[in-house]
């Protein structure tokens, strides 16, 4: 039997239905929900009438404001450009220096080097260029293949080791696992080189161990890392003798340097950024050593 | 449980079990060498295990003549039991998943291990195991209730139950070992696919024969919800699957659709699962467990068909606004703008009609923390549609698109409104089910709910504060017309909010944690009610001669 009953708190009826105790009013729909209703839908309509929505076979209606995304987003990639484009010709066809003269494009320089640097190099050199183990520090000052802007563009062009026909080749061979250099051998010139950047720790007990790594450095290493260590820039051979390391400057890391070799990698970048961007990334990498102690 | 079949209904369920085994073994013979054979051991590990276990019962004592005359629940407490476990599970995931983002150490350099590969683990683990198993579970309580009829089959309960949980199993461990359709949502593999097509006709078929056998003269409110929310995550799974595995040997397959209509299909289907999975199943739950916990009827049945025609209807064309400023043609994207801003008022609607109904019952939403999940639900599922519909509009899309605000709003209705409804109907239907007086602990109860709405706010408010610093980040130009920030640079900035993130999902898993703990004890030491008796389908109605 259905009875609409009477619900005491809201003073409605029910359906008259009841669901295993679970009853329903018979509320009308508040006048608030069906306006907000009608607002929405109109709101909707609107929108049909002004963009394009409803598919006709093989067109559609195009709206009255005649939108189209594909036009929509070339027209502000223009406008960007050309607002781009005074100080971008600038830097592309000026010479570094008068760049590095002129304080107001070096500051845009730094602003979007900022930028560049950080969706382009920051993945291995770190946000603000510190490198990070293996990967290179750029605020130091210390540069394996020279530093100013026209060598660093080079660097940025064709790449470290690279696919780029024209890339920088840098190798360290794999001395003890080639079989270049017996492992006593491997230890005395790692103990070598160690001592030239740490002369404390030659003493009368490492000595002779000293003595012979010099003599392995002589024959293997002096000709890319020089006769005193102090590298060489044409071949991007690092400099032995200073604090600053790419794969670390404790004794059992220059074994392990020296027993498999290492080579590093640079990406060629001059296909991915423009011109202008890679002279804006040169200044920029650059001037991150200007600051170093 | 299994003593509630008859020994015909055992041998079914033996040979059906032998079957799967038998399947999953020639899965492992097919795919000898790949990974598809690890799913066929498991396949066969699960199912020849439930096999032995159906053997060894397979000649007890029949089951008492008059089970017919009582609810089927066997099926459900099981649900329930394996929602809380997935829960812990994906949340878990989460949690981990979260921390990654402001921890990346936390991959501990392994493949399985990696971003990639456990946040699929996470979606597939809160949505399907949780969320799927808690609508299995709920849905067979609901549609036997309120039909006044037991469930219209004995085994096929547990196949789409246990069915359903060997898809969860086969998608989760598919994802650790790489496996996967790299579809959003609908990662699992072809072969995982067509078992779920099976298990899920198997649900609709014991759902609508179950409603066919009703003793009211009409469905509840909460049955429409289940029934839209079956029959449409059907058609969505079919279609947004459709794929040629490369052989029957491999895991991998191809999906048919290719480039912005394989785009299109794929949010059609992402979508939806959101109307229909997550709202539409959870809006079935709402509708009993609200009005059974707060001793209600509900405010308006206008509003409930207006609400549950509109959400089916506009939901269905929505799904393009998640490919706003993409290849997809403009006017799709129109179109999915405004049917997201006509499905607000239906959403809204729902929404208002289950706190309106809790009018005459503000007293027991104060005392009762298992109502209040359940009040807290509803508020966050008006929250999450406004700002869903708000997101949908093309220019506000432009900024959120493809930012945390997206994350913050997708768990303002996984967290708030999915998981704290799903909570305050399990804390109403344990004690029922088991005639247990009450929860083991109220206290623990208002614990969980705390913890649940600290977390999911903690968890909000830092992705929509990272959410929008990340759009405005993407968006800045400089004077001179290039982009103030690099990406870097916006992730630097969401560093402290994936901290509080991972903080605010830690929450909630210890909440759920609490949560199975309360209702293991009510299960394990609340006293019995034995009031048996009153929750019993309608009684056969005598046979009307010439009928």
């Amino acid at each position: 039997m259905e009875v609409n009953e009477r619900d005491p708190v809201t003073g409605r009826e029910t359906t008259g239905h009841e669901w295993n105790g679970i009853r329903e009013l018979d509320t009308p729909v508040p006048r608030g929900v069906l306006i907000f209703l009608i607002v929405t839908h109109l709101w909707a309509i609107a929108w049909w009438f002004l963009a394009p929505t409803w598919p006709l076979g093989v067109t559609y209606t195009k709206g009255l404001l005649g939108l189209d995304q594909q036009q929509a987003v070339e027209e502000r990639l223009e406008t960007a450009q050309a607002q781009r484009a005074e100080w971008m010709g600038r830097i592309e066809s000026q010479p570094y220096e008068t760049i590095r003269a002129d304080a107001q494009l070096m500051q845009i320089v730094r602003s979007t080097g900022r930028q560049l640097f950080g969706d382009n190099c920051a993945a291995c050199h770190g946000i603000n260029g510190q490198g990070a183990a293996n990967y290179p520090d750029l605020t130091d000052d210390d540069w394996l293949w020279g530093d100013g802007p026209q060598l660093i563009e080079e660097t940025l062009r064709i790449g470290i080791n690279s696919a780029h026909p024209d890339s920088r080749i840098a190798q360290m061979p794999a001395f003890g696992q080639d079989g270049m250099l017996a492992r006593n051998e491997v230890r005395s010139v790692a103990a070598y080189v160690y001592a030239l950047s740490n002369p404390d720790y030659e003493t009368p007990d490492t000595a002779e161990r000293i003595a012979a790594g010099s003599e392995v450095f002589a024959t293997n290493c002096a000709a890319c890392h020089g006769d005193d260590g102090a590298g060489m820039r044409d071949l991007g051979a690092p400099n032995l003798t200073d604090d600053y390391w790419v794969y670390g400057g404790d004794l059992q890391t220059i074994v392990t340097s020296v027993h498999g070799g290492r080579q590093g990698h640079m990406p060629t970048w001059d296909e991915r950024l423009s011109d202008a961007e890679i002279r804006i990334l040169a200044l920029y990498v650059d001037g991150l050593g200007e600051n170093a102690p | 449980m299994i003593r509630q079949l008859t020994s015909s209904e055992r041998q079914t369920a033996a040979v059906l079990l032998l079957g799967v085994t038998l399947a999953g073994l020639a899965l492992a013979v097919l795919g000898y060498g790949n990974a598809l054979a690890v799913h066929g051991v498991i396949t066969a590990v699960l199912a020849g295990g439930l096999l032995f276990y159906v053997l060894s019962a397979l000649y007890a004592p029949e089951p008492d003549e008059d089970r017919q005359s009582a609810y089927y629940d066997d099926p459900i407490k099981v649900g329930i039991g394996l929602a809380m476990a997935w829960a812990v599970f994906g949340m878990f995931m989460g949690v981990w998943v979260a921390a990654q983002l402001a921890w990346p150490d936390l991959a501990f350099d392994a493949a399985w291990s990696g971003f990639g590969r456990l946040r699929p683990t996470h979606t597939t683990g809160v949505i399907f195991g949780f969320g799927g198993n808690a609508l299995i579970a709920t849905s067979f309580h609901v549609v036997q209730r309120t039909s006044r009829a037991r469930l219209a089959g004995q085994i096929s309960p547990w196949f789409v139950l246990l069915g359903y949980n060997l898809f969860c199993i086969v998608a989760v461990t598919g994802y650790f070992m790489g496996i996967t359709q790299s579809k959003e949502y609908a990662e699992p593999e072809w072969y995982a696919d067509l078992w779920l097509v099976i298990v899920w006709v198997t649900y609709f078929l014991l759902y609508v024969r179950t409603i066919a056998r009703r003793k009211e003269p009409h469905i509840y409110v909460a049955n429409w919800y289940f029934m839209a929310f079956i029959l449409v995550v059907a058609m969505l799974h079919i279609v947004n699957n459709l794929a040629l595995p490369i052989s029957f040997g491999e895991a991998k397959s191809y999906t048919v659709w290719a480039g912005v209509q394989d785009a299109m299909v794929q949010w059609w289907y992402g979508h939806n699962a959101v109307a229909f999975f997550l709202t539409a199943g959870f809006l079935g739950m709402l509708y009993y467990y609200l009005p059974v916990r707060a001793q209600r009827p509900i405010f308006s049945y206008r509003l409930s068909i207006l609400s549950f025609w509109g959400i089916t209807f506009f939901y269905m064309w929505a799904g393009s606004h998640h490919l706003h400023y993409t290849a997809l043609p403009y006017w799709v994207q129109t179109l999915g703008m405004t049917f997201s801003v006509m499905l607000l008022v239906p959403s809204w609607a729902s929404a208002g009609n289950a706190l309106l109904t809790l009018n005459g019952a503000w007293h027991r939403v104060r005392d009762d923390a298992t109502l209040r999940f359940m009040m807290a639900a509803a508020v966050f599922y008006g929250l999450s549609t406004f700002e869903g519909s708000f997101m949908a509009i093309r220019p506000v899309n432009s900024l959120s698109h493809y930012t945390d605000w997206t994350i913050g709003h997708v768990h303002a209705g996984a967290l708030g409104w999915v998981a704290l409804i799903t909570f305050g109907s399990f804390y109403t239907l344990v004690p029922s089910l088991w005639k247990r007086e009450r929860m083991y602990s109220a206290g623990l109860v208002e614990v969980h709910f705390w913890l649940s709405i600290a977390g999911t706010l903690i968890y909000v408010f830092a992705m929509w504060n990272s959410g929008i610093i990340q759009g405005l980040m993407w968006r800045t130009y400089t004077e001179e017309g290039t982009l103030a920030y690099s990406f870097l640079d916006s992730l630097v900035a969401m560093y402290p909010y994936y901290i509080a993130r991972a903080f605010g999902g830690l929450l909630f898993l210890i909440g759920a944690v609490v949560g199975c703990y309360n209702i293991w004890m009510t299960v394990r030491s609340m006293p019995s009610t034995a009031a048996r008796g009153q929750d019993l389908p309608a009684a056969p109605a005598p046979a009307v001669p010439g009928e």
